[in-house]
């Protein structure tokens, strides 16, 4: 099976709006989606739906392999040294201090291992948020505006992190209101669904 | 399990850190050295009002922490996280009452020496006592995480929160000061069964509200 999430038919309601209906696509190992749009085209709400935190008012979610999710709150213990509040979610995912070493190397954390998360700037708290996600081993990446807040070095590692983890057979859902420079990326433009 | 083990842990180093273990120690000793000055020095009179005043302050150091139960959690986005990892909310409801059970129990347990004696109370009620609050734990802090879901979603919360929570806690506050009452022997079995009661329905109940803050 190289399916890893389908969307069937679905809609959205937030409020007393209809975000969008009759949404379908299908993401395969290997694949990327951006979903494009402007501010409250249903992004968010598509990527929230996706990962199983919001309910379709129609049509079906279905994922088959685990998911690793980045919205705007980090959920990084602010008390923390980064390290640590990594960590606990390496516990919580059940994988070892390595593959968080490593995902840290990604993203060039590793000089901030001691900061404590309240003491990082936006950029380097969504790298944060980025390692966390590499270092969960999760097949289905789905990633809410992971650059925001990034300078170009960390973007360009976000891209990289994105082409590696297509390779290795995973897939990404991206929501963003500008294109990151990922290659051979199929587009989903919101703005048009309204 | 490891990863429910962590999570425990996190919510045990988040109400113990930073010198938050004493918040809740602190008020209850607050008010039993209040309850002397009010109703004057009296020695058979407050042995005999200090068991009860006891399980008010026991009952409203329950409270205390609701503010930092589940709102802090849903605001930083860690409920969403888990949610995505596929836990169910009840199991995240469970461990949360847990960890508030360990966290302002074991705490109110020890201070509970020093209240009964400034209240006056002989070391046969000091036990009657103690063993009560011990049995009502768990069910106060079922009640708390339960109000602190659901009010997680509003400013003021807690306030609210107090107010869901005071009456349901009223059960727990007569058994448990009924063992005092050397009549009351069935106390503790009445006791102990509200206990249970709102123990079991408490993750679920949680665990519902939880669901909840997401839609």
């Amino acid at each position: 099976m190289t399916e890893l999430l389908r969307l069937d038919d679905v809609a959205c309601i937030r409020g007393d709006r209809l975000l969008f209906e009759g949404l379908s696509l299908a993401l395969n190992r290997g694949e990327a989606l951006w979903l494009r749009g402007p501010n409250g085209a249903g992004k968010s709400s598509l990527i929230r739906l996706a990962a199983g935190l919001l309910r379709p008012a129609a049509g079906t979610a279905l994922r088959r392999e685990r998911v690793a999710l980045i919205d705007e709150a980090a959920a990084l213990d602010a008390e923390l040294p980064l390290r640590r509040a990594l960590d606990f979610w390496a516990r919580v995912d059940t994988v070892d201090g390595h593959s968080v070493d490593r995902a840290m190397d990604v993203m060039a954390l590793a000089p901030l291992a001691e900061v404590p998360v309240a003491m990082l700037s936006t950029g380097q708290r969504k790298r944060a948020a980025m390692v966390r996600v590499i270092a969960s081993g999760a097949p289905i990446w789905l990633l809410d505006e992971p650059a925001n807040g990034m300078d170009e070095a960390a973007q360009a590692r976000l891209v990289a992190a994105i082409a590696r983890h297509r390779a290795n057979g995973g897939a990404v859902m991206l929501a963003s209101h500008f294109a990151l420079g990922v290659p051979d990326l199929a587009e989903l433009d919101m703005g048009a669904l309204a | 399990m490891t990863a429910l083990l962590a999570l425990f842990w996190r919510d045990l180093r988040r109400a113990w850190g930073s010198g938050a273990l004493w918040l809740p120690v602190l008020f209850f000793l607050l008010v039993a050295t209040a309850f002397p000055f009010a109703v004057g020095p009296d020695a058979p009179l407050l042995s005999r009002a200090g068991g009860g005043m006891v399980w008010v302050a026991a009952l409203l150091a329950a409270l205390l922490p609701i503010d930092r139960l589940v709102r802090p959690d849903k605001d930083a986005g860690v409920l969403d996280q888990l949610a995505v990892r596929g836990f169910a909310d009840e199991v995240i409801a469970a461990v949360k009452i847990g960890a508030h059970a360990i966290g302002f129990g074991l705490p109110l347990l020890i201070a509970l020496l020093p209240a009964a004696a400034l209240l006056a109370q002989d070391a046969a009620r000091v036990e009657t006592l103690a063993a009560g609050i011990a049995i009502a734990v768990p069910a106060l802090a079922s009640l708390a995480v339960l109000s602190a879901a659901l009010t997680a979603n509003h400013k003021g919360g807690s306030a609210i929160g107090g107010l869901l929570v005071l009456p349901l806690a009223v059960p727990l506050l007569i058994f448990g000061a009924g063992m005092l009452d050397p009549s009351g022997r069935g106390a503790v079995k009445l006791l102990a069964a509200t206990s249970l009661l709102l123990t079991v329905i408490g993750p679920f109940a949680a665990g519902a509200a939880l669901r909840g803050l997401r839609e």
